[in-house]
């Protein structure tokens, strides 16, 4: 298979400096995704980028695809649109874990249930970092956020499992201290036909980072580390040790008819109205 | 001015939303202006509801029949609720059966289920009240027109019973 | 006696002017009194190789609407109060990217659930200002079946010219209303086709205005990379801070429509003439205000009725000519005043004004409107 070799050529390079800070995890997950994106060599025309709110949303704007930043938590819903109008554009879109699990939490599990052939990267910090740093519905127990001052109190979704359970046919999780992996998943994610899902743990060491005792991002990536595990490895290790960990890798990677393509067989099926009105 | 408004009133289920649309269809193809309205509550079935009908050689506007020419229930609730407004001379249409305290004295009660019954299908108690209505308005409604219009607008596969049904109607008056 | 006419319900001569307009994508959510509309689009539009998609709730609806629109297709979604709430931002959202589409919103009683097979009017306001921000809208609204397929078709054509999205908004009785109708045959209206850029990708800027303030947004996939933004953008689609870039799209978004206005702005006189008493309404309203017009010219009582056709922009100089001469004017609407205020606004302060409201979830009828004729007679 092709490595990639330059990716400069996917970037808006007149838009940067990008908006994000020093350290932020979000240049590493468009990284692993442009390079993927390069190994297939999708063709630029025909990649849809659709983002929503938050710093993740802003990636749109820097690349140089068809770029779609809409609104808070809606880019699953309009990306639904583009595909089903234009199923031969690849749709992908990046979003935060505000932006996703929280208000757009529908869209995401409505989309995985139909397997429409949109490819969903949710950049996971934990946190709301546009607005500065209120607790997500990722935000691990415990950890504090400006509307966590004394902790976290709520538990937090695992978004394989979700999206596992409500259908979606490619479900991964990465992480940004081991950016191979995750590009690997991002080429296998691009390559699928059908939903899919990755999870791509990253790190805002200027919100989550300084409100959890962690001033860099070094720090947080050490912390990423010592909390994460994959999934191969655990099946060798005793339940307790694998508790409180962050599994990263292939969930489920399975074959089913793609929305789009059934509708174009239920167009052939039943195209002729014979309702008379 | 020529002008017709006629209310169908029963309970959810009974189709006689159904029956309005039929009339109104066969009225507009025989040249007449026609509205149909209803009106009915959250119940996919029982509850009480209303279509109705206005025809006239004159341009429809208020859709809403204020007081009517013809008025007939297949239920008491229906028949209590939405029996009111008549026209003098106007004529009201029961199904026998119903218990309907303070009823005119010269309201035409026929059996539409029992009639329906003889289908097969009590379901088609609609199509009997419409043969029932087409016969009270054969002066200005030609009957093929109603019975086109069922043929039209009934589910497919029905047709036969429902004209079926709209005849042994026609003949109880 | 009369053209061919056939019997056809209100919503769906919706559906069939929206196909006659060239529709070819529908996203919506099942909600009384529109739901017709989505079951009619269901069977229709599989047969003409467009899609019909049920999204999980109307935010969705109108979002997969504006991305299909994007993507080069003719969209529309339709609900009703309680989903139209939910569409403001989104339909914020097309106004600012500029990406056409249609909303119906069928009004029933409100607030809240209110009642879902109840007529009422009492959307004006929202489908005016329901969206966040300094914006103009195209808003249209029909009072029988036949004009329900003549102005869908107007609304998609309003929505491509204008690139913004154009609510029509319908109430429940004419949704569900059945008349007789004689629908326009195929070539007899003009059909706008959505506009492509004439520049190459490489001078090309997708938000710079052409002579009519209008852009020319490229539909996604045919070779013009672009960026599609909510936030304040210059004409290349980028986000800006600069005051004044900020300042000129915001006015031009709003200018363009007002710039195009008199092509769309829709009414009907009747009896206005002669009139001493002007009576305004629209929609179903509009059915009930024209038979208590024809009762009161029968008793001597000089009335005509002006029928809003187009309610925003608001037809503020039709509205003041036609009411120059009259002596009373009278708004008749199922709401409390919505466009009462609108009409008082742009009236001369001498005129006599009275406002006739009905919010009972019944079709107002012609004796109440006839009452207030007979009041402002004496």
């Amino acid at each position: 298979m092709k490595r990639s070799t330059g990716i400069g050529k996917y970037m808006r390079l007149d838009r940067f400096p990008t908006i994000w800070c020093a350290g932020c995890g979000n240049g590493q997950v468009v990284g692993a995704l442009l390079r993927a994106i390069d190994t297939l060599e999708l063709p630029q025309d025909k990649v849809v980028l659709v983002s929503g709110i938050g710093c993740s949303a802003r990636a749109s704007g820097y690349l140089d695809f068809n770029t779609f930043h809409t609104t808070h938590g809606r880019p699953v819903a309009f990306a639904t649109g583009v595909k089903l109008a234009n199923p031969d554009l690849h749709v992908l879109v990046l979003s935060g874990d505000g932006d996703t699990t929280a208000i757009g939490g529908n869209h995401f599990i409505h989309a995985a249930r139909r397997n429409i052939g949109i490819k969903l990267f949710i950049f996971n910090n934990g946190i709301y970092g546009m607005t500065g740093g209120q607790c997500s519905p990722l935000t691990a127990h415990a950890c504090n956020a400006t509307t966590a001052p004394n902790g976290n109190m709520d538990t937090p979704f695992d978004i394989c499992e979700l999206g596992k359970a409500a259908g979606a046919t490619y479900v991964a999780r990465g992480a940004t201290y081991s950016p191979v992996r995750l590009e690997a998943m991002m080429t296998d994610a691009l390559r699928h036909d059908g939903f899919a899902v990755i999870d791509c743990v990253t790190q805002c060491p200027t919100y989550f980072g300084r409100m959890n005792k962690m001033s860099s991002a070094a720090e947080m990536l050490q912390w990423q580390k010592e909390r994460t595990i994959t999934l191969e490895r655990t099946a060798s290790l005793p339940a307790h040790a694998v508790k409180d960990k962050i599994i990263t890798g292939v969930f489920r990677s399975e074959r089913k008819p793609e929305y789009t393509a059934l509708y174009h067989n239920f167009r052939q099926q039943f195209g002729k109205d014979k309702d008379h009105v | 001015m020529f002008k017709k408004e006629i209310r169908f009133s029963g309970s959810g289920g009974q189709g006689i939303i159904l029956a309005a649309v039929i009339l109104a269809d066969a009225a507009v193809q025989a040249g007449f202006y026609a509205v149909q309205t209803q009106s009915y509550g959250p119940e996919a079935r029982g509850g009480a509801s209303k279509a109705e009908v206005i025809f006239s050689d004159q341009p429809v506007d208020y859709p809403k029949v204020s007081t009517p020419d013809i008025f007939l229930a297949l239920s008491a609730e229906a028949y209590a609720k939405y029996c009111h407004d008549l026209k003098h001379n106007g004529i009201i249409v029961l199904e026998e059966t119903l218990l309907t305290p303070h009823c005119a004295a010269d309201t035409l009660k026929f059996p539409v289920f029992a009639t329906a019954r003889k289908t097969g299908k009590e379901i088609t108690a609609n199509m009997v009240l419409l043969g029932i209505l087409s016969s009270l308005l054969i002066d200005f409604l030609p009957k093929a027109l109603l019975e086109q219009a069922i043929n039209e607008r009934v589910p497919s596969g029905t047709t036969e019973i429902n004209l079926l049904a709209f005849n042994y109607g026609y003949a109880l008056s | 006696m009369i053209k061919q006419r056939k019997l056809m319900q209100g919503n769906e001569a919706c559906v069939f002017g929206a196909l006659y307009a060239g529709l070819n994508f529908f996203a919506g959510y099942p909600i009384t009194p529109s739901t017709e509309i989505a079951e009619t689009l269901a069977r229709k539009l599989p047969a003409i190789g467009g899609n019909f998609i049920q999204m999980e709730d109307e935010i969705a609806s109108i979002a997969a609407c504006i991305g299909a629109s994007l993507a080069g297709a003719k969209a529309m979604t339709a609900t009703s109060g309680p989903g139209f709430s939910l569409m403001q931002e989104n339909i914020g959202y097309a106004i600012m990217t500029e990406i056409p589409c249609v909303v119906v919103n069928v009004q029933r009683l409100g607030p809240s659930t209110g009642g879902p097979t109840a007529p009422a009017q009492g959307d004006v306001m929202q489908a005016r200002w329901g969206t966040h921000g300094d914006h103009e809208m195209v808003v249209l609204t029909p009072a029988g079946v036949e004009e329900v397929f003549t102005l869908t078709v107007k609304a998609f054509n309003i929505a491509e010219t204008l690139r913004t999205p154009v609510i029509l908004l319908m109430d429940e009785v004419i949704a569900h209303l059945r008349e007789g109708a004689s629908p326009p045959e195929a070539g007899e209206l003009l059909v706008v086709a959505r506009k492509e850029p004439k520049e190459s990708p490489a001078e090309y800027l997708p938000f710079k205005p052409q002579d009519d303030l209008v852009p020319v947004p490229a539909s996604f996939g045919t070779g013009y990379r672009y960026h599609v933004t909510g936030l304040y953008h210059d004409e290349a689609g980028f986000p800006t801070g600069n005051p004044e870039k900020i300042d000129r799209l915001v006015r031009r978004l709003k200018h363009k429509i007002i710039l195009h206005q008199e092509k769309f702005l829709f009414y009907e006189e009747y009896l206005t003439n002669d009139a001493d008493i002007i009576l305004i309404s629209y929609g179903a309203s509009a059915r009930s205000a024209k038979a208590a017009v024809n009762d009161a010219r029968a008793v001597g009582i000089s009335v005509g009725l002006l029928r809003l056709i187009t309610l925003w922009p608001f037809p503020s100089t039709a509205v003041s000519r036609i009411c120059a001469n009259a002596s009373v004017v009278i708004t008749a609407e199922m709401n409390l005043g919505q466009i009462y205020a609108e009409v008082c606004r742009v009236l001369d302060s001498a005129q006599r004004t009275l406002s006739v409201t009905h919010v009972d979830g019944t079709l107002i009828a012609p004796q109440k409107i006839l009452a207030a004729i007979k009041e402002a007679a004496k």
